[in-house]
């Protein structure tokens, strides 16, 4: 793909009375909360996401504390329990949805040669929303009778006749989170399809663009659907309705099938983007095209579809009839294909090209084989007769660490590194961006390695206690989890010190890169693409 | 240069609606999360006016966001591109819309295939039947849960049907106002509104007596069972739909008594249209699924 940029010199006659606001970037707190610029916006995002990731971080310490030994160190139970809840709420709509959709915000205009998101307004509220229902979701920490503590999956009757109070506030913090994502997904697919620069036909946008496009589908899709059930238990727990009652001729299990509607997609929003980031990175440090570009959207899709036929495999203990817990089955098993198609593609753009071990690259490395692992302990959750012995084990929480952490979160890291010179227009520390990746890849798997073995022999998840023979590996479970989250500082470190100065990037930054992205000055101007580029 | 041939997209500089409407809406999730609370507890407390502060906060929002836009559009800075932008922005907003009603209909279905035929002993569920309500009888409507509330079903006859056709001829009318936008023909346009909007709001009083009734006479309620759970809350959401749609439609109708719209460029009016449209489909399936099924 050559890329042309026809952006004319004399701007003047072609831009109208707003020119004054080229490059010009507005001033002091306005410029952030009144913004239309996606950049800014992007920024705004992707700083709430660390912000969050750090607060969830936090809580995720206070569990690792508690499980350090064995009995009851420090916490009481209920506590604990909130802790895990709400840790899983602000990690999964909090930190790791927020950095996928600033990283949307910054790249997706600057990749396919767009002046900005299609709806730029919408876009701000979009994100402004989210501080508040944050605010909200964690003042209910602090009512009388404790904040969430029924588990981020929020299963009924625990969070409709055995709640406390402020499920109410979570329920309506849940819907502005889900307006903002449905939101801030219509303008990714508007933006793609209708703002491309002439030239950048389907099959040459960048993966990334691709995968965020299918992701934005599954987020209008789902997200509603999270709308309609928090609604239910909304419903059931202050108005007498009986979803989720049996007295009443509902179901307990209804609810599960309706979370699980939304929830599997979700799990799949949070993992399709980094598909699009690895195969951005891959080509770049391989110096080679990425192999099989259009298997890679193909399976990108069919991952998608799938993704609507599978929720059931959450609740295969729940009694379904044979016949549905096959079907559920076959069809998650049937996704790893797709997932394998990706995997060998990356490898595959790997073979005999000419690799160098930047931060972003060795993250990305880190990720294919991590994920993987993770998609493999996925694939035994997915046998119906063995997930009973798995269900609701620490085995299942080292699964989705595993493609959630050393997938999704090392995938937004592995991007930030990539892009920050492009951001900035500073480099950053190389050497402490390659200890922040050792420090991380070692602590992480010390954190969830072992999490696989204490889940195979039995010990429950979400139990502030446990059974003495799991008293070794949970120690070593607690320190991985406090050198990972030290480890994450060395991140901020590197990103302070970034921000503030250091080498001038050049505009490709990477010798490998490849996109629009890397035609434009770095820092990125405020403005980019005013006038389309032409792509040939 | 071929950069001619492409219009400038125009990107709105600053505004502050976008941070106001974030404002207004951590009022009303704020407040009516304690405002259920204050209800369920029977006890007064801030909840109801922080909710009615963010909604006051909203509307004040959506008029000023909304008369930026229309000056906008006005004044000519919107190109054929941003209409397609548009447009598509509110064909996947409506999309969303469906997949919230789906969440529901997908409960009723649930319920009625499957969760009460389980309570009935189907399946390989005769012990569950046995041991918890023997008495049981799986018929739909449930109008006798397992628990025990009793209450009696809605009938499709009578105000539904009525109700029904008046929705689906304001469908018609709004087309026709549709055409005559379309025409030049700006009596027929404002005429065809006009009788939209009153058929809306002749449905929307006959949901309301409907719903006295159900509550009076047929002591069908939101808490009597699977039943009046899903009647209410699928016909209250489209009640809310219903609501909001002629909300847009009102405004839409003002615009044109001040001239605006043109055959050609007319989105504002095409996006309320396709939102009734859509509300008018949802109830075709709710007439169908909820009352007569």
């Amino acid at each position: 793909m050559s890329v042309v940029i026809t952006e004319p010199r004399d701007h003047d006659d072609q831009h109208d009375h707003d020119h004054e606001h080229h490059d010009h970037k507005p001033r002091g707190i306005k410029r952030w909360l009144y913004t239309t610029n996606h950049k800014d916006i992007g920024t705004m995002y992707l700083i709430f996401a660390l912000v969050m990731f750090f607060i969830g971080g936090a809580m995720a310490m206070v569990i690792r504390l508690e499980l350090f030994q064995p009995g009851m160190q420090f916490v009481e139970p209920h506590f604990f329990n909130q802790m895990t809840t709400v840790h899983g709420l602000i990690m999964v709509f909090g930190a790791v949805m927020p950095a996928f959709t600033g990283l949307a915000n910054w790249m997706i205009p600057m990749m396919i040669g767009a002046p900005d998101m299609a709806l730029p307004r919408m876009n701000n509220w979009s994100f402004w929303i989210l501080p508040f229902a944050f605010l909200i979701l964690l003042l209910s920490l602090f009512m009388p009778g404790g904040g969430p503590s029924f588990g981020w999956t929020f299963y009924a009757p625990l969070s409709t006749t055995y709640s406390s109070d402020s499920t109410a506030l979570f329920v309506f913090s849940v819907h502005i989170m889900g307006i903002s994502s449905i939101m801030g997904a219509i303008n990714v697919i508007v933006t793609i399809w209708n703002m491309r620069a002439p030239g950048m036909t389907w099959m040459k946008m960048p993966l990334f663009v691709w995968t965020w496009f299918i992701t934005a589908f599954l987020l209008i899709m789902v997200m509603p659907v999270l709308a309609g059930v928090v609604t239910m238990v909304l419903t059931d727990k202050y108005f007498g309705t009986s979803f989720f009652d049996a007295a009443g001729g509902g179901d307990p299990v209804l609810f599960q099938h309706i979370f699980w509607f939304f929830g599997h997609p979700e799990v799949y929003i949070m993992i399709l983007p980094a598909f699009g980031i690895v195969s951005a990175i891959i080509p770049t440090f391989a110096r080679k095209r990425l192999f099989g570009y259009a298997s890679m959207v193909y399976a990108t899709a069919s991952i998608a579809i799938l993704s609507f036929l599978v929720w059931a495999h959450h609740m295969f203990t729940t009694g379904m009839p044979v016949f549905a817990t096959l079907f559920f089955m076959y069809a998650t098993m049937l996704i790893a294909v797709p997932t394998g198609v990706k995997v060998f593609n990356w490898v595959a753009t790997m073979w005999r090209g000419a690799m160098t071990f930047e931060v972003p690259m060795m993250f990305a490395l880190a990720f294919i084989v991590l994920f993987t692992i993770g998609g493999f302990s996925g694939l035994m959750l997915a046998i119906t007769p063995a997930d009973f012995q798995y269900h609701d084990t620490y085995f299942v929480v080292a699964h989705f660490h595993y493609v959630l952490v050393t997938g999704a979160v090392f995938s937004i890291v592995a991007a930030v590194y990539y892009w920050l010179p492009k951001w900035t227009g500073n480099m950053y520390d190389e050497s402490l961006g390659q200890w922040h990746f050792w420090c991380s890849l070692i602590s992480v798997n010390l954190l969830f390695f072992p999490m696989h073995f204490v889940g195979l022999a039995g010990m429950p998840r979400r139990i502030p206690d446990y059974a003495l023979q799991f008293a070794d590996f949970n120690a070593f479970i607690s320190i991985g989890g406090f050198l990972f989250g030290l480890s994450q500082l060395i991140f901020v470190w590197v990103l302070i010190k970034c921000a503030r100065g250091g080498v001038k990037a050049t505009d490709q930054v990477w010798e490998g890169a490849e996109g629009l992205e890397w035609e434009v000055p770095s820092p990125a101007p405020y403005h980019t693409f005013e006038t389309p580029p032409v792509i040939k | 240069m071929t950069t001619k041939t492409y219009e400038k997209y125009y990107v709105p500089a600053q505004s502050p609606w976008p941070f106001v409407g974030a404002v207004a809406l951590f009022f009303i999730a704020f407040g009516a999360g304690h405002y259920v609370i204050d209800i369920s507890k029977q006890q007064s407390g801030f909840g109801g006016y922080l909710l009615l502060l963010g909604l006051i906060i909203l509307v004040f929002m959506l008029v000023g966001w909304f008369r930026n836009v229309i000056d906008e559009s006005m004044s000519g800075l919107y190109s054929a591109q941003m209409d397609r932008s548009f447009r598509q922005g509110m064909s996947w907003f409506i999309v969303s819309e469906v997949m919230f009603f789906m969440a529901f209909f997908g409960a009723l279905f649930y319920g009625r295939v499957i969760a009460m035929q389980w309570l009935g002993g189907a399946s390989n569920n005769a012990m569950t039947f046995e041991l918890l309500w023997p008495n049981f009888e799986p018929v739909w409507p449930l109008i006798k849960t397992p628990g025990g509330i009793e209450t009696q079903a809605m009938p499709w006859t009578g105000l539904p049907l009525i109700n029904t056709i008046i929705l689906v001829i304001s469908s018609f009318t709004l087309h026709f106002a549709h055409t005559g936008l379309e025409q030049q023909k700006r009596g027929q346009l404002k005429l065809m509104l006009v009788l939209t909007l009153l058929l809306g709001a002749i449905f929307l009083s006959l949901q309301v007596y409907e719903y006295i009734h159900a509550y009076r006479d047929l002591g069908l309620q939101l808490d009597s069972g699977f039943y009046g759970n899903t009647f209410f809350l699928l016909t209250g959401f489209h009640g809310v739909h219903v609501t909001l749609g002629a909300i847009i439609l009102l405004f839409v109708f003002f615009r044109v008594l001040k001239g605006h719209f043109t055959p050609e460029k007319h989105f504002a009016f095409q996006a309320a249209a396709w939102y009734w449209h859509f509300v008018d489909v949802v109830w075709v399936c709710l007439f169908v699924i909820v009352y007569i099924l």
